[in-house]
């Protein structure tokens, strides 16, 4: 009997999971609430699917076969002990998986291209953009259209695109709000861009995912989508009752340390920028193109778009960026 | 005077935490009373001349594996202490910086200087004797690849009460683990520890594939050779292609720290992501190089106690070397979500998935050497038996980390966290359990206690599925590696709890194989015959402990299972080859040069971590002075004669 016991254990124990999982709030990455965390969350459902159809099978076979071939007095069982190939079963086997791992890589490269975190989300909507910096061990967010600046805390309107550019002023970390979909690093001297949206009004959690340091574990924040009107109004709150970010107040933020929320109502000209490019000193040396997430074009005239004002300048810069990949 | 002592000390030694004290205490103490029970018993020369000196690989082996128990015992601790500290939201148990001490350690040492030695140690005591060799192809290099493991993780653990322990990951990721965010010495430490075991793993992996390739017994094909050394030599492949990228990187990432060069900093032109695609080109076949012979010692075990032929020998090898192979091409899905683009991501994911093909080719082999076999369930089959559905789930979550659009929300995660001790715990532990079971009697002559064995096995089982299942569920619900705390409001106190419970039972579980070793040794029982299994392959055609020279007469080998097939052939009743007339032995001499090169190497990095001139001055010299001392010595090698073989192996087979 034990052998099946151990056998079913991780089963049991998985599907327990799983179950659970359909519904309990508190799981959050299968619980999203936006396009691109509801396309992962199918994702992870289809290739659980197709793992368990080998899986199972193959769990099923182990407990039948340690239960039939054990050694027992007057077992019928037959015993074949020269038995030790057979060309028929071994293609099945490797056929077998090949397979699925053919299917799997389909689905995968298809979804890869889909979910390519730079890519814009498809939207009426313009994508509105923030700017993201992970500090030790804060996170700071400007909003460049608006000229307002966050700490651990942001606010966005429900279905409407938002562009995080992401960039570090200290070591690396990871930019990640489960329900909205998946993390991307944060990397100094670099801006990479990543598409979120939320489909409905919420506080949703954030947090950095990639150890940086001491207090890496305080580094959560949390993101509240509401409707554009109340947004709007929130801007304008923040505008007008918040202090402004100077340049030594960012300073002042780089400062090893947690922090609470805290409200900007403006904030340096170009300072992402600043931050992004601060390591280039003319030999170029410092920036190493990451793959498609092209820095400084991007961030330099972004951040001049911002300062006109001229929004439609923003799309074809991704563009420009996707052609890199 | 006494105020600089006073500072030195306070700056030499780590102070303040009670932890560490008591920690302290108790290494001191037991240093005293090793040196009390040596001098007492008059063991110094004892232990030098049978140990420390020691060129044969069978002591060198049973040296690896009780260092290695001893680390699993350390690493262990810190896995408790991190669960401790989860088990409650906010809990104020271990502070920010210690957590961060004690996951770094907990990773370094539980795959440098736990896997690694436990594999090195299982490489050592069967390799030889399942290929019919009387040692390692290199005995000498043999011995300093030990001793350079052996003070490099010394000088590993030893920032743990002087200086201070690395804090910035098991992979030390720049820039964190740059002056600029580790201005302390623990990185120093850990540069060092690892660079010296480092060189001796790159060491052990060309003596193997050499005596491999060299040393079998006559008539022994590559296709005849046990499962177990196929799978020693592709791991020892990977070892000598993936350590140097180690070197390099640990190396650059020294010059940065010691002379301020700017490879991997912000600043200057560093680039600390050239650090993380570097370190984990060496660090995911690395990965496979502890579970490749994970693999080797199921596909012995499963036959041996199915009492039949492995089933698909050419696909195991076949796999094997793919595995070895592909390995090479995955480095990248540990890091995705760095934005590499879409064609570098789906690159990576499908080499990562078809990785998946010859493992689970494997598995179906294994299967099939059960089927219509007669299995037993002696404790080595038990741990190979638990194997199958833990590594196949473990498996499974690694094809789906492998997906790379849903990596971006499994990454970091608990997820993460639960699948790679599902397969570094039911793969590699419980392989090298199931080995060290199997090969026990092999080593000393004695068997272990079976009852005890079988609740040591049910709790590492139970443990292991209490403590990472949740592990999982904690991942899908946002739960990040490596925070040290966490709020009330995010629902994932109750499952810490279940975890931190499967972990204390994994604890007992190694308390119980502590007793289980202790009570047999207690009770000790000489094995009578060499075959304690009725094993198929020739490391039990001799008798346990092997002799110094393993085998009388070099076996010439006619099959895959060559002993099993003359036990065959012997209960039929057909007449055996008749026995050759013994001859010398030709052996290597014991030597104190790796020893004392590796204490040398040990005293140049304990001087590089502190920046003591005089100190690396003077470790370097010695070093140097070894290989020279080595290079004029002519008289390294004796013969045994022929009547000294004649008595041991009459005393050690009773009449013959």
């Amino acid at each position: 009997m034990r052998p099946y016991i151990r056998i079913m254990t991780p089963v049991v124990l998985l599907l327990m999971a799983l179950t659970l999982s359909g519904c309990g709030e508190q799981f959050i990455v299968l619980d999203p609430k936006g396009p691109i965390g509801e396309a992962q969350k199918d994702l992870i459902y289809i290739t659980t699917l197709l793992c368990a159809v080998i899986i199972v099978p193959v769990l099923i076979l182990s407990a039948i076969i340690i239960w039939r071939y054990r050694d027992r007095p007057g077992s019928k069982a037959s015993y074949k002990p020269e038995w030790e190939h057979s060309t028929k079963l071994e293609v099945i086997w490797w056929g077998i998986p090949i397979v699925i791992i053919l299917i799997l890589g389909g689905i995968t490269i298809k979804y890869t291209y889909d979910l390519e975190p730079s890519k814009p989300i498809a939207s009426e909507k313009e994508p509105i953009t923030i700017q993201v910096t992970s500090l030790d061990w804060k996170w700071l967010f400007k909003y460049p259209e608006e000229g307002i600046a966050t700490v651990n805390y942001i606010k966005i309107p429900e279905d409407v695109p938002v562009k995080f550019q992401l960039t570090s002023d200290t070591a690396m970390n990871s930019f990640w709000i489960p329900q909205l979909g998946g993390q991307i690093y944060t990397m100094s001297g670099m801006a990479m861009t990543l598409f979120l949206q939320a489909d409905e009004p919420g506080t949703y959690y954030g947090s950095g995912a990639n150890f940086n340091g001491k207090d890496f574990a305080k580094m959560t924040f949390e993101v509240d989508a509401t409707s554009e009107s109340d947004y709007k109004a929130w801007i304008e709150e923040v505008k007008g009752t918040s202090p402004a970010l100077t340049l030594a107040g960012y300073e002042e933020l780089t400062e090893p340390g947690s922090s609470d929320t805290m409200m900007f109502s403006s904030f340096p000209e170009g300072l992402f920028d600043q931050v992004v490019r601060q390591y280039v000193n003319g030999d170029g040396g410092a920036h190493q193109h990451h793959g498609g997430a092209a820095s400084e074009p991007a961030g330099h005239e972004d951040e001049a778009a911002a300062e006109d004002g001229g929004e439609e300048s923003h799309s074809d810069h991704n563009a420009g960026n996707h052609a890199g990949h | 005077m006494l105020d600089k002592i006073k500072d030195f000390a306070s700056e030499f030694f780590v102070t303040g935490d009670p932890l560490v004290l008591g920690a302290q205490v108790s290494i001191g103490l037991s240093i005293v009373a090793i040196i009390f029970a040596l001098t007492f018993f008059k063991k110094w020369k004892w232990l030098w001349t049978e140990w420390l000196t020691s060129v044969d690989h069978k002591k060198i082996g049973i040296m690896y594996i009780i260092a290695s128990i001893l680390m699993l015992f350390r690493g262990g601790v810190d896995a408790l202490l991190m669960r401790v500290q989860l088990a409650a939201p906010q809990l104020d148990f271990l502070h920010a910086e210690h957590y961060n001490q004690i996951f770094t350690t907990h990773g370094v040492i539980m795959i440098l200087f736990m896997a690694m030695p436990l594999m090195f140690g299982l490489f050592n005591i069967v390799v030889p004797l399942q290929i019919g060799a009387r040692d390692v192809a290199f005995p000498f290099l043999n011995s300093l690849s030990f001793w350079m493991f052996f003070f490099g993780a010394m000088l590993f653990n030893v920032s743990f009460v002087i200086g201070g322990s690395p804090d910035a990951g098991w992979l030390a990721y720049p820039p964190l683990s740059e002056l600029s965010g580790s201005p302390g010495l623990g990185q120093d430490f850990y540069i060092w520890g690892i660079q010296i075991s480092g060189i001796g793993s790159l060491a052990t992996g060309i003596n193997f594939i050499v005596t491999i390739l060299k040393m079998r017994a006559p008539g022994m094909k590559l296709m005849q050779m046990p499962m177990f050394v196929w799978s020693v030599l592709s791991s020892c492949i990977t070892i000598i292609f993936a350590f140097p990228i180690l070197t390099v990187t640990l190396f650059l990432l020294f010059l940065d720290r010691y002379l301020g060069a700017h490879f991997f900093t912000l600043d200057g032109g560093g680039n600390p992501m050239m650090y993380i695609n570097l370190i984990w080109m060496w660090g995911h076949p690395e990965v496979y190089i502890v579970v490749l012979p994970a693999f080797g010692i199921f596909s012995e075990v499963v036959s041996a106690f199915s009492k039949k032929k492995l089933f698909g020998y050419k696909s195991m090898v076949f796999a094997l070397m793919s595995i070895s192979f592909f390995s090479f091409f995955t480095w990248a899905h540990h890091f995705f979500t760095m934005g590499s683009g879409a064609d570098v991501n789906a690159f990576f994911a499908i080499t990562t998935m078809l990785i998946a093909i010859p493992t689970g080719v494997k598995v179906f082999n294994w299967l099939f050497t059960m089927y219509r076999g007669r299995i037993t369930f002696s404790t080595p089959m038990m741990w190979a038996v638990a194997f199958i559905p833990c590594f196949v789930v473990g498996g499974m979550t690694g094809v789906m980390l492998s997906v790379a659009p849903a990596d971006f929300q499994f990454h970091n995660s608990y997820f993460l966290i639960a699948h790679f001790h599902q397969v570094l715990i039911g793969g590699v532990v419980f392989g090298y359990f199931a080995g060290l079971y199997y090969w026990w009697p092999k080593m000393f002559g004695f068997r272990l206690h079976e009852g005890i064995g079988k609740w040591a096995f049910w709790f590492w089982n139970i443990g292991f599925y209490v403590c990472f299942m949740p592990q999982y569920a904690l991942g899908l619900m946002g739960m990040t590696r490596r925070v040290n705390a966490y709020d009330f409001d995010m629902g994932w106190q109750p499952l810490n709890v279940v975890s931190t419970v499967g972990a204390f039972l994994m604890g007992l579980a190694f308390i119980f194989q502590v007793w289980q070793i202790a009570h047999s040794i207690k009770f000790y029982k000489k094995e009578k015959d060499g075959d304690a299994w009725d094993g198929r392959t020739l490391e039990w055609s001799i008798p346990s402990p092997a002799p110094l020279y393993n085998f009388a007469r070099l076996p010439r080998v006619t099959s895959q299972d060559d002993w099993w097939e003359r036990k065959q052939r012997r209960a039929k009743g057909e007449p055996e080859e008749p026995l050759a007339p013994l001859e010398p032995i030709h052996m290597p001499k014991n030597s104190g040069i790796p020893f004392i090169m590796s204490v040398c190497w040990f005293t140049a990095g304990f001087g590089f971590v502190w920046d003591w001139k005089w100190m690396i001055v003077l470790g370097l010299a010695g070093v140097i002075a070894c290989m020279l001392a080595r290079s004029f010595s002519y008289d390294t090698d004796y013969y045994i004669p022929v009547d000294e073989i004649e008595r041991t192996e009459a005393a050690l087979r009773g009449t013959k």
